[in-house]
């Protein structure tokens, strides 16, 4: 799926764009070359990143490594997910404390993990990963879990809880549902996931997501975007045949995150990859503080590549001085080449 | 197919049918084609009836879906460019959702819709840089997740359908095939003037070459045959092609022949051309596969190679001809009808390589081989005063089998 700016390529590489194209694409800014405009928002009208390379040996661009086709209409939308953050049903304690209740329903779905592709998921709320639960330290948390799965499942939450809230010991059978409460500490980024055995296959099957606990006076006010690095197994062979931030292979590369010049961004990077012993974030022509685990404030790294164990994260901050669209993708090249890849493109301030 | 088969066969029917045998119930009611027919049409009407409401009963549970998609070939057809030959040979449609070379998702262009229905096939185009020399692996990634591998061994242009490709294999196949053939075929005096036990030994020495081409052969056939999608069942292929071409042969030369007679020593010497020929097919369509996958070089030593290998095989057809004065124009047919389907099959093999035609004529060279050795068996019979068991005879046969083995060494597999 290639647009490379110039017309008379631009109307052969259509040639590879297949059939199905929705509403939603059309939307998206004239990604397909079928638009005819080289329409800012979409990288794949980006000079120079879209040069075809059919025939010419050795001068494949970016787009060539790439899926092609569309999801369905009405599937997962990782460009949604990025920007989204479940601050649970609010409510005051007699005690004063602040009371956030989530609903999480543990359910079976087939979900599209790139173009075409189905992968038979476990899901929470019927997405992968589930929503990210936010909230401030020293909230206290009551999270229900209802499994309408067809095997049994639990929560199990990074961070400081009771036994009991742990997860680990007390599987939610199908059709049970279980009610972990506990206050939120430490702050940081934390994650959530099914600690039920096999658990291997309870993660990679999809259940898990990314757990924010703010620090009581919040950080510094930021474009802010929640990253999850994953990997989906769909021939059951343990390994990985995609890889992506969000779940959708090249979903970021073929509708780029949009970020602001002299702003800062802020980005909750979680590693779930199974099978695979690290995974790594880098971003292109700048540099991140580097706040492993985010549970403090002062002391960071500056650096622009970060490997990640599974289930470890880190909170990452950076401004991009510069404006244009620059890729950010593991430095593994092998998961960078099987979908996680994705492009920032930095835009004018506003005004 | 079992599907079908299962419920048809407490078919009350069946028990009828008996009675066609029977003479003395002709008469009774129905006409014969009736009989003949009525369960052939239930056999029609109860597929239609699967067909339309899906089998009855013990099927209706939903399985997951059986995805077989068979990658025949990898052209390479130009620098920068890929081409992915499939065929889906399972019982189910498969939709190829996306395409990984070398472990990365690439572009591509699939000619035609992405659901491979059953026996369908597709090409995929894909702009990858390959690299000359190296080898590659491409992944088709189905809609359920399910992947299925090629190879290429070693990435070079694949050869396109023009004069000079032709011409290489046309020289090749004269190299490998005509020219070798043609210069056993100078044994023809020799053999003649050789005393007549030696003629035994050489008669011997050709029935272990032969067996040593048709056990090369099955060997081939059977290893193609793992590369046939599904559906086109290699194995029964093979059977097909050994067990039918010796019966074929048989009943055409009883055909022939009216009444049941011996063959003349040039039809056995015609016999042992057309096995050896349709041998070198297989081995031709096998070359030429080869060649345009990149898999082989064309370099001296393999022609080199062919060329002794193959000499021993016009050694073969003159051996049963050692009391004959036959024709020129007859050798020169039997050398032809030897050696030039070598270059037929690399023609062939090079522009449409097809697992299930290579298998099918080398099962066939099998069967072809499997016919020559037992008429090479009762010429040898009617003439030879001692056996096959005979010391020299023995000898004569392994030494063909070893002369096989060893100029085999120079071929690669």
């Amino acid at each position: 799926m290639s647009n490379s700016g110039e017309g008379g390529k631009m109307s052969r590489k259509k040639d590879l764009v297949d059939q199905s194209m929705t509403r939603r694409d059309l939307l998206k800014a004239g990604a397909l070359g079928t638009v005819g405009v080289a329409a800012a928002g979409s990288v794949l009208a980006i000079p120079g990143l879209g040069q075809s390379s059919e025939g010419a040996q050795g001068k494949a661009s970016h787009h060539d490594m790439m899926t092609v086709g569309n999801l369905a209409p009405g599937s997962f939308d990782p460009s949604a997910f990025l920007t989204h953050f479940d601050t649970g049903i609010v409510s005051r304690l007699p005690s004063g404390e602040t009371l956030r209740e989530y609903d999480l329903v543990a359910e079976d779905r087939e979900i599209e993990v790139a173009p075409g592709v189905f992968y038979p998921a476990w899901t929470y709320n019927g997405q992968v990963p589930g929503p990210t639960i936010r909230c401030t330290e020293g909230d206290r948390i009551r999270v229900r879990l209802t499994n309408r799965g067809s095997h049994s499942h639990s929560i199990h939450f990074h961070g400081m809880h009771p036994s009991n809230m742990d997860g680990a010991f007390e599987p939610v059978h199908p059709g049970q549902s279980y009610v972990y409460e506990f206050n939120a500490e430490p702050f940081g980024l934390h994650l959530y996931h099914c600690h039920t055995v096999p658990i291997k296959r309870h993660i990679h099957k999809g259940l898990y997501g990314a757990f924010i606990v703010d620090p009581k006076g919040g950080r510094p006010a930021a474009q802010e975007l929640v990253m999850v690095m994953n990997g989906f197994d769909t021939n059951f062979d343990n390994e990985n045949e995609v890889y992506a931030v969000n779940t959708v292979a090249f979903h970021y590369q073929k509708y780029p995150i949009r970020i602001r010049q002299g702003e800062l961004v802020r980005a909750y990077v979680v590693n779930v990859t199974e099978f695979d012993l690290l995974n790594s974030f880098h971003i292109h022509g700048n540099l991140f503080r580097l706040y492993r685990t985010g549970t403090d404030l002062s002391r960071y790294e500056w650096t622009d590549v970060v490997a990640l164990c599974q289930g470890e994260r880190a909170v990452l901050e950076f401004t991009y001085n510069h404006r244009g669209p620059f890729m950010f993708h593991a430095h593994q090249s092998e998961f960078a080449e099987l979908g996680w890849s994705g492009v920032f493109l930095v835009e004018a301030p506003h005004v | 197919m079992s599907k079908v088969e299962l419920p048809v066969k407490p078919d009350p029917t069946s028990s009828r049918t008996g009675t066609l045998k029977s003479p003395k119930h002709r008469q009774n009611g129905m006409p014969l084609w009736f009989k003949g027919l009525a369960p052939l049409v239930l056999l029609a009407a109860l597929v239609m009836l699967f067909l339309r409401v899906g089998p009855v009963g013990v099927f209706q549970q939903s399985f997951p879906p059986v995805e077989k998609l068979t990658i025949e070939r990898i052209r390479l057809p130009a620098h920068g460019v890929m081409e992915i030959q499939l065929v889906n040979g399972g019982p189910e449609p498969v939709t190829v959702a996306q395409v990984m070379v070398d472990d990365a998702n690439w572009v591509h262009r699939v000619d035609g819709n992405r659901t491979i229905e059953r026996l369908e096939r597709r090409t995929i185009t894909i702009p990858y840089p390959w690299v000359e020399g190296e080898p590659h692996r491409v992944s088709l990634v189905t809609s359920t997740g399910l992947t299925f591998a090629g190879e290429v061994a070693v990435a070079t242009l694949s050869p396109s359908v023009d004069t000079r490709y032709l011409t290489t294999f046309a020289l090749l196949g004269v190299y490998a095939g005509v020219i070798p053939v043609f210069i056993g075929l100078l044994w023809l005096p020799f053999v003649r003037a050789i005393d007549r036990r030696w003629i035994d030994f050489f008669l011997s020495l050709t029935m272990g070459l032969l067996v040593f081409l048709g056990a090369d052969a099955l060997v081939e056939s059977m290893e193609t045959s793992r590369l046939v999608a599904g559906a086109f069942q290699g194995s029964a292929l093979v059977l097909l092609g050994v067990v039918a071409t010796p019966l074929i042969l048989a009943a055409l030369g009883r055909w022939r022949g009216g009444v049941q007679r011996e063959r003349t020593p040039l039809q056995v010497a015609a016999l042992i051309a057309l096995g050896i020929g349709l041998h070198n097919l297989g081995e031709g369509l096998a070359i030429g596969a080869s060649y345009a996958t990149g898999e082989i070089a064309l370099g001296t030593f393999l022609v080199i190679g062919f060329l002794l290998h193959n000499t021993t095989e016009g050694l073969g057809i003159v051996t049963p001809l050692a009391d004959q004065r036959p024709p020129l124009r007859s050798l020169v047919l039997l050398g032809a009808l030897a050696g030039i389907p070598t270059v037929l099959g690399a023609w062939i093999g090079g522009f449409t390589y097809s697992p299930a035609l290579t298998t099918l004529f080398f099962a066939i060279g099998v069967g072809a081989i499997i016919a020559v050795v037992h008429e090479l068996y009762k010429l040898f019979h009617r003439r030879a005063g001692s056996g096959l068991a005979a010391p020299l005879n023995t000898a004569g046969f392994l030494a063909g089998m070893m002369i096989m083995y060893g100029t085999g060494l120079l071929v690669p597999a």
